[in-house]
């Protein structure tokens, strides 16, 4: 080789090296987070969020600003990055991937798993655990289980929005149907009763009956909110079995399938209907979605019905991590202790339903929640929250997302054979399930 | 009589001219060096990389690049996904190929005809060519729903249309149907400008020699624009296999896997499953088939191109 080839091949060598060193190394350990040092200058903090919303960036931007002023050694500024939420996991993993880690990030819950078993994020246990005031132990058990691994807590569920059922009583009543709400006093609050009335309405209306909101036949896992009643899951609770075919499963995707082509009281896929907007009688959904409701309409809203192994709360969460790779892990830690104190959780309750057992009461939630009464939130959100239980999540969800979507296709017709889809999903699922 | 004396020009000293010579060379190197640079930053160096990372292990979220050999090869042979996947882009490369070059030929047919109205008719099949891809899309998606404007169109004359977008062949044809709108303009101008470009007087040398219309244009037209016809051949099957927008908004690859094309497919493995690794390793075998069938196209063009022959 000449010097001269010699050197250009050192030169694209480096050149090479350079574009991995900027993004592809990084620290794979799972660190803890500690007692931040104060740096030389104060840094510049950056949490990726999926909200748009004004008043909540301006409320995160308020608590972060005291932050810096009380920390005017240790941070300049806070900047939330928002970022659209139907490719925020995406673009999340992608400037990772560029070596551009935020410092913190919000974290869905279905991919919980995948970020805490990867390393990617620091335990935060020490520092919220040591931080004066923090009350530590008012964080509920139940909220925090998801984010945990041996001893260590990985993010903070700063949202635990339960799922209800909101219903159209305008177009429920005009089908001649019973109140929901009536029968929930009544305990005969059922998932039968609901399809009943669901098809009832749509037949009467129109429009549609009962609508598993952003389900859309892509993000089957939104189902679980029916499944549940059914003491259904889509694997074992240690990851590595399908349990799609599991009896309890086949009847819930049954009824789903008989509510769906049957008797038309879901909507049939291809068919687009926003019970806000009126076009349909019910809806599966997050309680945090009633601040989109206005006054065209009557409605009312409920706890989720009961199927045959009884009532299951579910909530969808959402948690704060700090990265390993980030620049200031340590100070990012400092800085959630921070954000997410006691009265500042209190603040933010205003929109996402905190995991502290001390805020979780109807009064605090009914100040930010003016369009619910007392009742409603004490009956859906602070009961709702209690014994709940989580969407499906796994280590390989974003696999697992995918490739049941692709395998449940086949069910969405209307002369499917329930059974052998599923049976064909756990085929292609078993797989991934044996490789975690 | 006035004496002259010739005289040999002066040559310019050796150094004078060896300087001009590197200033030309000087000038040259800047004009190309943008050019040259860019393609290095932006295409050379891209598809250096992308080869190495497909020779890695690289776990985005731990943070972790492991040389991983040809371990990334030897899964792409294993994988059914990957073979679903290169299926689902042959049906959408072949009809896509098919549909849009037979319609451009024929519309470009039609507008080199002395007609009234052409010009409308030439605007109103280019205008999607101008059009955001993505916006494009998704006006389609809303058409294509089940209870969308087309099934409203059929269902008013009295026919039940299928869910376009929810079964596997219909689906397919769906996708590929609105590519071929969106672009079928554009290669409709370049058949129109080779048309035009025909000498009238072969045609009309053809014409007295008794030769239909047909004949005309089967032995006279196509054997004058198949350089274009090559042209357009390569720029729609290369074209066919960098799909993606069209994919994501319209099936997202379903149902099921049968419009997850490759291009889909390494964006899945690559941004949903954080497989970056893997997902080089298939971008390197796209840029295989990519390269591969341009080179079969450009090969192959002696046998059937009117210039190369």
């Amino acid at each position: 080789m000449s010097i001269l080839t010699r050197r250009r091949g050192l030169v694209a060598g480096a050149a090479v090296a350079a574009v991995l060193g900027l993004t592809a190394c990084g620290s794979g350990d799972a660190g803890q987070a500690g007692d931040p040092e104060t740096p030389g200058d104060p840094v510049s903090l950056t949490m990726t969020v999926w909200t748009a919303d004004e008043t909540q960036l301006a409320l995160f931007q308020s608590i972060a600003d005291a932050y810096v002023e009380a920390n005017p050694d240790l941070v300049s500024d806070v900047t939330f990055e928002a970022i659209p939420f139907e490719d925020y996991t995406t673009s999340l993993t992608t400037r990772l991937a560029g070596g551009n880690a935020p410092d913190l990030a919000w974290i869905l819950e279905s991919y919980a798993p995948e970020f805490v078993d990867s390393g990617a994020l620091v335990d935060l246990a020490p520092v919220l655990e040591g931080t004066e005031g923090y009350a530590y132990d008012d964080l509920l058990d139940s909220s925090l289980e998801l984010w945990q691994q041996d001893d260590g807590l990985f993010a903070y569920p700063f949202s635990n929005s339960p799922f209800a059922m909101f219903v159209n009583t305008d177009q429920i009543s005009a089908a001649g149907q019973p109140d929901p709400a009536e029968l929930v006093a009544d305990g005969k609050w059922t998932y039968d009763a609901a399809r009943d009335i669901a098809a009832a309405a749509a037949k009467k209306s129109g429009k549609q009956g009962l609508v598993v909101r952003d389900f859309d036949y892509q993000v089957w896992e939104n189902l679980s909110t029916i499944w549940d009643g059914w003491g259904a899951a889509p694997w074992s609770d240690d990851g590595a079995t399908c349990t799609f075919t599991d009896p309890a499963m086949v009847d819930a995707m049954t009824w789903i399938h008989d509510a769906t082509f049957g008797d038309g009281a879901m909507p049939a896929p291809g068919t687009t209907a926003d019970f806000f907007a009126g076009d349909a009688a019910m809806t599966i959904t997050q309680i945090s979605r009633a601040s989109v409701l206005d006054d065209s309409f009557a409605w009312d809203v409920v706890r989720l019905p009961a199927g045959p192994a009884g009532q299951q709360n579910v909530i969808g969460q959402a948690g704060i991590g700090v990265f390993a790779q980030g620049e200031h892990p340590d100070i990012a830690a400092d800085f959630l202790a921070w954000f997410t104190n006691p009265e500042n959780a209190e603040q933010l309750a205003e929109f996402f339903p905190p995991p502290r057992e001390s805020l979780l009461t109807a009064e605090v939630l009914g100040a930010a929640n003016p369009k619910l009464s007392e009742d409603q939130l004490q009956a859906v959100v602070v009961d709702g929250i209690t014994g709940a239980v989580t969407k499906p999540a796994h280590p390989s969800f974003a696999k697992l997302q995918e490739t049941v979507r692709a395998s449940l296709d086949p069910l969405w017709t209307a002369d499917a054979d329930v059974e052998a889809v599923l049976g064909d999903v756990c085929g292609s699922i078993e797989p991934i399930l044996a490789d975690r | 009589m006035t004496s002259s004396t010739l005289t040999r020009p002066r040559a310019r000293p050796r150094g004078a001219r060896g300087t001009a010579a590197r200033r030309d060379q000087l000038v040259g190197y800047t004009m190309v060096a943008p050019q040259v640079l860019g393609t290095l930053a932006f295409v050379v160096a891209p598809l250096l990389v992308v080869v190495w990372y497909s020779l890695h292990e690289w776990n985005v979220l731990a943070g972790t690049f492991q040389f991983a050999g040809a371990e990334n090869y030897e899964r792409m042979l294993a994988d059914p996904g990957l073979r679903d996947s290169l299926v689902a882009s042959l049906w959408f490369s072949v009809g896509l190929v098919v549909l849009n070059v037979s319609l451009a030929l024929l519309l470009a047919v039609l507008l080199d005809q002395k007609l009234p109205g052409t010009t409308t008719f030439r605007t109103f099949f280019f205008s999607p060519v101008v059009v955001s891809l993505v916006a494009w899309t998704i006006v389609w998606r809303f058409l294509l729903q089940d209870d969308g404007g087309i099934n409203g169109f059929l269902a008013s004359v009295g026919i039940d249309g299928p869910n376009w977008l929810r079964s596997g062949p219909t689906a397919m044809l769906a996708v590929i149907v609105v590519q071929v709108f969106k672009n079928v303009g554009l290669n409709m101008i370049l058949f129109l400008a080779a048309l035009q470009g025909v000498p009238e007087e072969v045609q009309e040398a053809a014409r007295i020699d008794g030769a239909g219309p047909w004949r005309r244009f089967r032995s006279i037209v196509l054997p004058l624009i198949s350089p274009t016809v090559l042209l357009v051949s390569i720029l729609t099957v290369v074209g066919s296999l960098e799909v993606f927008a069209q994919i994501d908004v319209l099936t997202g690859g379903g149902p099921g896997t049968s419009t997850t094309v490759l291009v889909y497919y390494l964006y899945q493995q690559a941004f949903q499953f954080n497989e970056f690794g893997y997902a080089s390793a298939i971008s390197v075998l796209l840029f295989i088939v990519v390269l591969a069938l341009t080179l079969v196209q450009w090969q192959t063009r002696k046998r059937w191109v009117h210039d190369e022959v």
